[in-house]
């Protein structure tokens, strides 16, 4: 459905069968697939995870946690059944890469969840795609079917005695059960609502079981490694950053699209060469690099390696991958208000912080952006994002508080430029409705 | 409370899917709302009762979920996206655009039924922006001249 695009400089390896009818599981198998799940069976739990560890992969949904280690923290003896979760709950805005995965190879996927079950000795999977992705659970459906029938899934998978069974589920509309254990809750049947830890999800998750959970992405970069080996997708990346990542480039570039690059890419040069420069001869003003949730960085700090660790010394996120350009045309004010504006209706309400918090901020930034501010409105939405931070269960709360807080800091003259009563210096007259000032104390 | 055969199919099918019964209950409260056209009285009575769940815990779950409605839509919902990536490249004007055109606002449904209109958060379609899903059908790169001609199929459909 959406259209692929390519550059020369793209390192192909969770989009290698891209445009190729990989969906097909005969196409699938042509092209190298499954192999690894045979390679696999032959393995012990113990190799796997150190095949994993050693190929330095981190989560692709945008914590980046070191995939390897998270499934070696599920306990070998458990009383529960335990379980591998697959995050196809895509929805941090600026990103748009899992639904390519799933389309065009969602047998990788499936491939995928199989070896991290017998990493850890899972035998069930499930596969969360988020309501909005309706033909994308088609898809999944075909697959996983055919899997079956092929012997790949069930009974004695391919002769080895062990059993695995794989399952999609289909979410209904929540952002916030992209966070592990709100999709937990979700695939219980209930709110995703978030729940406290300790235990982690690799004690107590699913139903109660050890469960490992893990992005699309993470997952679908798996067979690779098995097949060519930690060492191999480690060397792709940058140290501890291993392989290559999925960006959404998206917002002012020329060649906006998903281009799979290193890790450790610069920036500049994704958004120059690779997207074809800001859109209609403008500058770049600021860049979202990892999805809405990350702190904005300024064109000037744009000059930076995209890997987890390069972005998290220069005070933002890689994230999950979504590259937001920005031009310079483009009202910050407007941009953290439409941020705050997601945040408050994805919020769940479970912490007051994050409830309260994302309703004031969204109240204020509107009033602000339609030219009834006042100075003091400025502190006041940094301090009330910053006291958001650490103070929930889910991220969700931080997720609203960064970008806002880095907007703040950085852009902090663009709200004085809205101040009492001005309109607002980026948009045509008239194009916002003005709200009056009402105190200026 | 009759569904399609399909329903019951998939609904038999999903429940060996897991070990507890509640867990069937998001993805089914979807698909009966694809047939019945919202969550009504009545689907939510059943759900409940499938489940073994109070009729409250079945509302419970309905509210959290941004997809789910006890609100009749019109045949055709139309949800365009309006979060940053679309925003930077023009969903505002569009979403004003298919106001005017549809002559309804956000969560409305048009006097025939044909059309209900929705200004939703990010689909997944960033790198395709502006965007919006018509039902569950994507339409991306969008522009003015490209919303009305989608738009003017769906209502010739809906005839």
């Amino acid at each position: 459905m959406a259209d692929l695009v390519s550059h020369q400089d793209e390192v192909k390896v969770i989009s290698k069968r891209f445009g190729q009818g990989a969906a097909n599981i005969d196409r699938y198998v042509e092209l190298g697939g499954y192999a690894a799940l045979k390679k696999a069976l032959a393995m012990s739990s113990d190799d796997i995870i150190n095949e994993v560890k050693a190929s330095n992969l981190r989560g692709r949904g945008g914590a980046g946690f070191p995939t390897g280690m998270k499934w070696s923290f599920v306990p070998k003896q458990a009383p529960k059944p335990k379980y591998v979760l697959c995050n196809g709950d895509e929805s941090e805005p600026g990103t748009c890469k899992d639904r390519l995965i799933l389309e065009h190879d969602p047998h990788t996927v499936i491939e995928g969840v199989v070896i991290a079950g017998l990493s850890v000795g899972a035998k069930i999977g499930y596969i969360y795609i988020r309501g909005e992705y309706r033909y994308l659970s088609i898809i999944m459906q075909k697959a996983i079917a055919d899997a079956y029938a092929k012997g790949y899934l069930g009974k004695n998978i391919l002769g080895s005695g062990i059993d695995f069974d794989v399952f999609w589920h289909g979410g209904a509309g929540a952002y916030e059960v992209g966070e592990e254990s709100a999709l937990m809750e979700s695939l219980e049947g209930k709110r995703g609502i978030p729940r406290i830890r300790p235990p982690f999800p690799a004690v107590v998750g699913l139903f109660g079981g050890p469960t490992i959970i893990n992005n699309v992405e993470t997952l679908a970069a798996v067979p690779s490694i098995i097949n060519q080996g930690g060492q191999w997708y480690a060397e792709l990346g940058t140290p501890k950053n291993g392989g290559t990542r999925l960006f959404c480039l998206s917002g002012h570039v020329n060649k906006p699209g998903v281009y799979e690059l290193p890790m450790g890419y610069n920036l500049l040069k994704m958004i120059n060469d690779v997207g074809g420069g800001v859109w209609n001869g403008r500058r770049l003003k600021a860049v979202t690099p990892g999805g809405s949730s990350c702190p904005v960085i300024t064109a000037e700090e744009s000059d930076v390696p995209m890997d987890f660790d390069s972005l998290m010394k220069i005070g933002s996120m890689l994230g999950s991958g979504g590259v937001v350009v920005l031009d310079d045309q483009t009202c910050m004010v407007k941009y953290a208000q439409r941020i705050m504006r997601f945040y408050q209706h994805e919020s769940c309400g479970w912490c007051i912080p994050c409830r309260e918090g994302t309703d004031w901020l969204k109240k204020s930034l509107d009033r602000f952006h339609a030219g009834a501010g006042v100075r003091k409105d400025i502190d006041n939405i940094q301090y009330l994002s910053e006291n958001m931070l650490g103070r929930t269960f889910c991220p969700l709360g931080d997720a609203a508080a960064l970008p806002t807080i880095s907007i703040v800091k950085k852009y902090r003259d663009e709200f004085e430029a809205h101040l009492e009563g001005r309109p607002c210096p980026f948009e045509p007259e008239g194009a916002v409705q003005r709200l009056p000032v009402l105190a200026a104390h | 409370m009759q569904f399609s055969p399909e329903f019951e199919n998939r609904f038999a099918e999903m429940l060996k899917h897991y070990p507890v019964k509640r867990s069937v209950l998001v993805p089914s409260l979807l698909y009966a709302q694809d047939e019945v056209g919202y969550l009504s009285e009545e689907v939510i009575a059943e759900m409940a009762k499938r489940c073994e769940l109070t009729e409250l815990e079945v509302r419970n779950v309905i509210s959290y979920y941004s997809m789910l409605t006890t609100k009749p839509r019109g045949k055709y919902n139309v949800q365009v996206c309006t979060n940053i990536c679309c925003m930077l490249r023009g969903s505002d004007e569009l979403y004003d655009h298919v106001r005017q055109k549809l002559g309804i606002s956000h969560k409305m449904t048009t006097p025939d039924g044909v059309f209900s209109l929705e200004s939703v958060e990010c689909i997944g379609a960033c790198s395709w922006a502006p965007a919006m899903q018509v039902n569950y059908d994507f339409h991306e790169n969008l522009t003015n001249e490209k919303v009305d001609r989608i738009l003017d199929e769906y209502a010739a459909k809906a005839k």
